[in-house]
């Protein structure tokens, strides 16, 4: 114990710490600059200093960037989600069905064809809430593990996701509906989404009690907090924003495939984890994992501006999440040993 | 031949052993942070007899066994087997030199068959290199038969009663020729009959000069089974006698002896209206028929022993595991309480036995330990907690409860146990509760923390709150009660009045 708390000072002060974010930042920029390094080295050029390059690097992570912030409320509160790739595949499908234009005389709904945009975007995020919502009754009411709960739903909702058209693709969409993937949009809906959240998780009730779940699931319940409802209501929000970016992605590819989405779950969970969010729960914000997922895009082109093959990306990556979660395993033990 | 020197000493390691026993242990000390659990302590066990330990709730027999097991580390002092100065670096050490322990939580692969449990790491091979299930099979079945059980090798454990995996637990130490078996109130979750069974196998590893180690809290077992008992307190070794020379009081005289040293600040206040009024609350298998009112003001101590379900009692009231039959009354109406934020709804509030494991937020910090409770009821608008004010308050009760923190950012587990627990009490006073239930409010936190505590539960007491305090400290319970309710195994064995109680009549009402 230090002199400061030996005194009988009463907590008075507000004044906040550093954040623990500051470290993943500092990881953020020595990684940038050790490109950058490699660059005039390797490339003979500046890694940093291209404004091209770096807005597509945010464009290519902004959607699994959505998907990561719904992840990084889950992985709070104590819990996993596997299933938001596969959520992300047949909400992407089930959307365009609804988003197509009239005049393809080979639409899903023939009769259903140039609706407003709210329509396939309101149908899109509904069926993503529900698969949400049934991954968290099934971990709050039959105590399944959330691992289990959500693989389940990884693989059903793909399985969907084929069903819906027997596998065939679905395209020719509105231009109200296309204009969610143009350009920089999916940025700005990542944006929108990740400063929403931030407020969530600090200033709500639903934040507070998102990570009393997670610190200590009992304590939580005794100190009157409905742990069960509240569980479902955090992986229907994260349903809600893999369906988000079902529905980005479609736009922005301006057709939709059973397919699509395939590993996102795993690359939004790193995004998390290496923004600091801790599997163990009870630690984490949004803030970290925005910073996460730049790192995780900032690798990633990195890599391509090296032109390193991309076998040894993907191995890399792998690594890359093991060796993140390796240090959340580091940081959590320091702290055992110190109390 | 043996030379001249080799043979005197082994007479003298004969002699040693004559002394000494089968085992012994002599100045033994364990410290933890905080707690001095064992204090120069010794014990020694003869072949053939059981040995029984008593002690109140934190009397240091647990660590103690846990020692001789191998799964502590003495600080200082020896161990010796059989005259032999030993060190148990690990429980499969333990068990290779003869020393087997049957945990009060049995410790059997539910999903493998009694063989497998039995012989793990040491199944009996084929010509492959296989195992050989028949052999294995036959090797149990025989050590069944000198132990006359009757079970089917093949069963799986997740079949089994609790009395039949014990039995398991017991072949499986006989089977590695265990010379010491120890015991930790195995006979809690047993029935009469079962008991019998058990007392029956035990007679028989006597005969066959084990030397059995019998943790118990039950007066009755002792006469009934052993031949001779220590008794601890406080971490301290207290006394060895023989069964036969004693009485139910001579054993309670030496097992409460403790000093009351604190001082508690109990003030008289005028004791109001029942609040709470509860009738033959019941869990089948946990607790029966608990019925006690609390008035306002009041400080009502629970008193009693490990096992005696003082917390599952609480946790009912709270909602938390409600109970299943009996009825709460509130203010002379009958409530119904199925979960906690109904038992907050009528002003009640809980802390918990635990604090780390159901009490705080350690990654969090202290300002969100402290408003986890209130923000459930209120101070919330459209989802939005009204933090300014909220943190308002916090800091005022953290203040009056003079915690000890830089600021309330400081992540919770970086605080002392008292000031955690300070913390937690904080919560619940924010909520206003008119009923506090306190579940071993003081334990694992510092003399000065502790008399802090006890002057604010008075404080509250005089304020008109009414209190629930569970303590296995019999001092504090004293100190501290307007009243005093003693549970023994699920059932309240009786009351007693602040001027009539003392520490004899608490422990004759816990133990059996």
């Amino acid at each position: 114990m230090n002199t400061i708390s030996q005194q009988a000072v009463a907590a008075t002060s507000a004044k906040r710490k550093l954040p623990s974010e500051l470290n993943i930042l500092l990881v953020l920029i020595g990684i940038s600059l050790t490109f950058e390094l490699l660059g005039w080295i390797l490339q003979g050029q500046s890694f940093l200093l291209n404004p091209q390059r770096l807005s597509i690097m945010i464009l290519q992570v902004s959607v699994i960037g959505i998907i990561a912030i719904g992840v990084t409320q889950v992985i709070i509160s104590g819990g996993i989600d596997l299933s938001s790739g596969s959520i992300v595949g047949a909400t992407a499908m089930i959307a365009m069905s609804f988003a197509q234009i009239g005049t393809f005389e080979r639409a899903l709904y023939p009769g259903l064809t140039d609706l407003p945009v709210v329509i396939p975007v309101a149908i899109g995020l509904i069926v993503g809430v529900l698969c949400g919502a049934i991954n968290g009754a099934l971990i709050a009411y039959t105590r399944i593990p959330p691992f289990i709960a959500t693989l389940g739903m990884m693989v059903t909702a793909r399985g969907f996701a084929k069903w819906y058209t027997k596998g065939q693709p679905i395209s020719f969409p509105t231009d109200s509906f296309a204009a969610l993937g143009k350009g920089m949009m999916p940025v700005v809906i990542f944006l929108i989404v990740a400063v929403i959240m931030h407020v969530v998780l600090r200033y709500t009730r639903y934040g507070k009690f998102t990570y009393a779940i997670g610190a200590n699931a009992h304590a939580a319940r005794v100190t009157g907090i409905n742990v069960e409802r509240h569980t479902v209501k955090i992986y229907a929000v994260a349903g809600l924003l893999s369906a988000l970016a079902g529905i980005v992605v479609a736009a922005r590819g301006l057709t939709a495939q059973a397919g699509m989405g395939q590993m996102y779950e795993l690359d939004a969970i790193a995004m998390a984890v290496i923004g600091g969010v801790s599997l163990s729960g009870g630690r984490g914000s949004v803030l970290g994992t925005c910073i996460g997922m730049v790192i995780f895009g900032v690798i990633i082109s990195g890599f391509t501006f090296l032109r390193l093959d991309a076998y040894y990306q993907e191995m890399l990556k792998g690594l890359i999440i093991v060796a993140a979660v390796v240090a959340d395993m580091y940081r959590q033990k320091k702290r055992v040993k110190r109390s | 031949m043996v030379s001249q020197a080799t043979a005197s000493a082994i007479k003298r390691m004969n002699e040693r052993t004559e002394i000494d026993g089968l085992l012994a242990l002599e100045g033994i000390r364990k410290e933890f942070p905080g707690v001095l659990a064992l204090d120069n302590v010794q014990l020694r066990i003869r072949k053939g007899s059981v040995h029984a330990l008593m002690g109140e709730n934190g009397a240091g027999k647990s660590t103690l066994m846990k020692i001789i097991a191998g799964i502590y580390q003495p600080d200082a002092g020896e161990i010796r087997l059989r005259g032999e100065p030993v060190t148990l670096k690990s429980p499969l050490d333990a068990l290779e030199q003869g020393i087997a322990m049957i945990h009060q939580e049995l410790q059997l692969m539910n999903w493998m068959t009694i063989a497998e449990n039995i012989w793990i790491r040491r199944e009996p091979r084929n010509r492959f290199g296989l195992i050989d299930h028949g052999k294995m099979a036959e090797m149990t079945r025989a050590l069944f038969a000198r132990l006359n059980l009757s079970l089917d090798p093949d069963t799986q454990v997740s079949e089994l009663t609790v009395a039949q995996k014990q039995m398991v637990e017991i072949a499986r130490a006989v089977s590695y020729e265990s010379r010491i078996l120890i015991m930790d109130e195995p006979t809690s979750a047993l029935t009469e009959r079962e008991v019998e069974h058990l007392f029956a196998i035990i007679r028989d590893l006597k005969a066959r000069d084990i030397g059995i180690i019998y943790i118990t809290h039950k007066m009755n077992e002792l006469f009934e089974i052993a031949d001779e008992f220590t008794v601890f307190r406080d971490g301290k070794y207290i006394g060895t006698h023989s069964s036969k020379d004693v009485t139910r009081d001579d054993i309670i005289r030496m097992m409460v002896g403790r000093e009351i040293t604190n001082m508690f600040p109990k003030i008289d206040c005028a004791i109001g209206d029942v609040i709470l009024d509860v009738k033959n609350l019941t869990i089948p298998g946990v607790f029966h028929d608990i019925s006690f009112s609390l008035r306002r003001g009041e400080i009502l101590g629970l008193a009693g022993l490990v096992g005696a379900k003082r917390s599952n009692v609480a946790e009912a009231l709270f909602g938390v595991t409600p109970a299943d039959s009996g009825q709460i009354l509130i203010d002379n109406k009958p409530v119904t309480i199925k979960s906690p934020n109904e038992a907050m709804a009528h002003g009640m509030a809980f802390l918990t036995e635990d604090r780390k494991e159901t009490g705080c937020f350690l990654t969090l910090d202290c300002l969100e330990n402290i408003q986890s409770a209130l923000i459930t009821r209120s101070h919330v608008k459209a989802g939005f907690v009204d933090q300014k004010r909220v943190t308002e308050l916090a800091e005022g009760m953290a203040k009056k409860l003079r915690v000890k923190t830089p600021n309330l950012h400081e992540i919770v587990e970086n605080l002392s146990g008292g000031n955690q627990q300070k913390l937690l009490i904080a919560r619940w006073l924010l909520t206003k509760p008119r009923i506090l239930i306190l579940d071993e409010p003081t334990r694992g936190i510092d003399v000065g923390a502790k008399s802090e505590i006890h002057r604010l539960i008075t404080g509250l007491a005089a304020e008109g709150v009414a209190v629930l305090m569970i303590s296995s400290e019999l001092p504090e319970v004293l100190g501290m009660s307007d009243r005093i309710m003693v549970m023994q195994e699920g059932r309240v064995s009786g009351f007693l009045d602040r001027a009539e109680a003392d520490q004899i009549k608490i422990m004759d009402l816990a133990a059996r």
